[in-house]
């Protein structure tokens, strides 16, 4: 294409873009259509990959097609392997995408669709695809070595320790966290619990077949797996009919808690094959497939978003989640703008497989930015509902009450038009019992997914078909994680009492196995329970915890980018990861701060303590509760320290190589010339 | 002849994405790994092969971290 056909179809992406962006914040008072968000979205990514990360790429980075990347000099077969670069891009990004671009975005609609779309399209430009394309490169360059070893080596030691501490509180905190999402989602629905539970047998069916039926035929036995979900979908339709048999389907929280930490523990202590895999399997199959249907609906429909752009909860007062805007709304939505957890991708499996160094800009920056796409479609099911009803889903009953009318005069009382009779038929629509304080945003986004859906394919018949297939998506998502999270984290355990005690490091050794996966399930059992056991719903203090800790691991991350940046003589341009590190203290401190000393026992973890305290009442709840309030008010005040003092080795480090008492020395693998240079991309 | 050297073009393109797309899946899914266990030691797909190819990345996947 001609160079000024060029420049003028960039210049009508940039002013269709600002339209859109223009439209999305100044409309008050009416409907937006939801393509107004996917075009902002679209428009901002193109121009972000196309400009942005071309300048991280060209100046910051200099990178060099003719290094060799380790896929080339370590090649063996295994996990080192040189891979086209579309099939890297599509490895990478069902690696990063989970359930947080949907959960995050959907909660953080309580203050409207503005606030959360604009951090997500402004993070995932500046900071989330930077962060992603930098560590991915930086570990290119050290033969894919890991974020806690890459701040070992160029932070110092401190910061490598701190750095694991970090990222196993972050695992464990994160699958609590998730875990009371699924047990919100499955609480009183027989129908969502027994679909839930066949995807364990099913699982176990794909192993047995891959193993032995048809050795290594994987897709074939995920569309096998599939279509015995969607049977499980069907058969949990007539399961939630059948009185007799719902009642061994339906389980109050605490019992599911009890449940699925028990899960954890067995699929952690399983041979991967019998479970872990085939569950990953079949969750990335459908997460792949639900996720294009998803964009297709979201096109064919072309949805009004119902939820304004503002509601009067940026003041702090939110039902979902206590405070305000800022710095609620940033740590609330982390992986569709920045997630810390992404740096642990991009430092593990992706860069051994990446084939020239020229590469990690489309896989790194590139998957983010589809990533960040996810989190706008997750925007979007969350704000076509009728605000009231997603509040009347969204909110505990601690705020707004138990029964049903009490609740919805409360809603009303917001200003937000929903009824008792309303909520019933949508609960009968989509075959369950209440949809009231169905928190942990699940039960909304499955509602508003499918109604997209049912308004594209099928119509209001099939709703409840198209509801329990999204809390299955979801949920099975959700359970993937939290056997690969469980998993992971013992490993990490052996690997750190392995220098204690040897024989706690084998990790083929049982009772080593059975002790580290029970220390990991308990650690992030503990969350669940005292989420289930929370009043006002667990996902008000969980979520955020699990936010904080997320950024802070993403300050980490970028901590340790700006440090190779300026050790590499490039301190000039150590803005691109600086400023989004900046913005991130800011955030997750400010945040921090609130969670642990705000005044309003709603936000603060030690006045909710000690309101509990002067309330009273005495007993085991409440001294529970007390101590739960303590605990996650220390795990906080660690983690903030803990990155803290990342942040001043690092400074330490900044300032002895600027004032030059340090030579700018990085620890990159030996420059080899590939042998591929001919090779186009 | 320029509908059709269009429709040629296409075509090609649509070939060439499905089969990028192909193999996208067969890597997400393990079968290229796998394929390349078998390339690698020689050997025909059996049981006792896709056994020694699940011994062989038990550790890699068991450490697969997950996203949020």
């Amino acid at each position: 294409m001609p160079k000024p056909v060029r420049a003028l179809v960039w210049a009508g992406v940039a002013v269709l873009g600002a339209l859109a962006v223009a439209t999305i914040a100044f409309h008050r008072g009416e409907q937006i259509n939801a393509m107004w968000l996917v075009i902002a979205a679209a428009c901002s990514y193109a121009l972000g990959y196309r400009f942005y990360s071309k300048f991280v790429a060209a100046k910051v980075l200099a990178l060099d097609a003719l290094r060799a990347t380790p896929a080339e000099r370590l090649e063996n077969g295994r996990d080192f392997v040189r891979t086209n670069k579309w099939v890297v891009f599509g490895h990478h990004f069902a690696a990063i995408a989970g359930p947080g671009p949907l959960v995050g975005p959907v909660l953080a609609a309580q203050f409207g669709y503005l606030p959360g779309t604009v951090w997500i399209l402004a993070g995932a430009v500046f900071a989330g695809c930077v962060q992603d394309f930098v560590i991915l490169l930086f570990s290119v360059r050290r033969d894919g070595k890991s974020l806690t070893e890459m701040a070992r080596d160029e932070i110092g030691k401190v910061g490598g320790f701190v750095a694991y501490l970090a990222v196993l509180s972050i695992i464990v905190i994160l699958l609590g966290a998730v875990a009371l999402i699924v047990v919100n989602a499955l609480k009183s629905s027989p129908w969502a619990t027994f679909t839930i539970a066949m995807t364990i047998p099913i699982a176990f069916l794909m192993g047995v077949y891959l193993r032995y039926l048809r050795p290594g035929k994987v897709l074939e036995s995920s569309v096998l797996g599939f279509g015995l979900v969607l049977a499980a979908i069907f058969g949990g339709q007539w399961v939630a009919q059948e009185a007799e048999l719902a009642r061994y389907f339906t389980f109050s929280a605490p019992t599911l808690a009890l449940m699925i930490i028990a899960y954890g523990f067995a699929a952690s202590a399983l041979p991967v094959w019998l479970l872990l895999a085939p569950r990953d399997y079949l969750s990335t199959f459908v997460k792949l497939g639900t996720i294009a249907l998803l964009a297709v609906g979201i096109v064919a429909v072309r949805p009004l978003l119902h939820m304004p752009a503002l509601t009067r909860f940026i003041d702090g007062t939110g039902p979902v989640f206590a405070g305000n805007v800022f710095p609620f709304a940033f740590i609330t939505i982390a992986c569709g703008a920045i997630s810390g957890f992404h740096s642990l991708i991009a430092s593990g499996t992706t860069p051994k497989l990446i084939a020239r160094e020229t590469q990690t800009r489309m896989v790194g920056y590139g998957a983010m930015a589809a990533e960040s796409l996810v989190a706008i479609m997750a925007t979007i099911a969350a704000c076509v509902l009728q605000p009231g009803v997603y509040f009347a889903i969204n909110s505990p009953a601690g705020i707004v009450g138990q029964a049903p009318e009490a609740a919805a005069s409360t809603i009303r009382s917001w200003g937000f038009t929903v009824t008792a009779a309303e909520m019933s038929q949508l609960a009968h629509a989509v075959g369950e019992q209440t949809l009231f304080n169905r928190t942990g945003g699940a039960p909304a986004f499955a509602v508003g997914m499918a109604s997209i859906f049912s308004d594209s394919l099928g119509g209001q018949v099939v709703m409840a078909i198209w509801y329990h297939f999204a809390i299955m998506f979801e949920a099975l998502f959700i359970l993937t994680i939290l056997d690969a999270g469980t998993r992971v984290g013992r490993f990490m355990v052996q690997d750190a009492l392995g220098h204690i005690w040897k024989p706690i490091g084998r990790t083929s050794w049982y009772p080593s196995i059975v002790a580290t996966s029970a220390l990991i399930a308990g650690a992030w059992g503990c969350f669940v329970w005292q989420g289930v056991r929370d009043p006002l719903g667990g996902i008000n203090s969980l979520w955020p915890l699990f936010g904080i800790s997320n950024q802070l691991l993403a300050t980490v991350a970028l901590c340790v980018a700006t440090t190779i940046i300026i050790k590499m003589g490039r301190g000039r341009y150590a803005a691109v990861t600086l400023a989004p590190l900046l913005w991130l203290v800011t955030v997750t401190f400010t945040a921090s701060y609130h969670k642990i000393w705000d005044a309003n026992p709603r936000i603060g973890f030690l006045a909710h303590a000690t309101q509990l305290a002067a309330s009273g009442s005495s007993g085991g709840a409440t001294a529970r509760l007390i101590f739960n309030d303590r605990l996650d008010a220390g795990v906080t005040f660690a983690l903030v320290v803990m990155v803290a003092v990342i942040l001043v080795e690092s400074a330490l480090e900044w300032s002895r190589v600027w004032s030059g008492r340090q030579a700018a020395e990085v620890r990159e693998a030996a420059f080899v010339t590939t042998r591929f240079a001919k090779e186009q991309g | 002849m320029r509908v059709s050297g269009n429709a040629d073009r296409f075509l090609r393109q649509a070939g060439r994405a499905l089969g990028v797309m192909r193999s996208v899946l067969r890597e997400i899914f393990d079968e290229s790994a796998y394929a390349r266990f078998l390339e690698r030691n020689k050997v025909e797909s059996s049981r006792a092969a896709y056994a020694g190819f699940l011994r062989e990345c038990e550790g890699i996947r068991a450490r697969r971290t997950r996203c949020c």
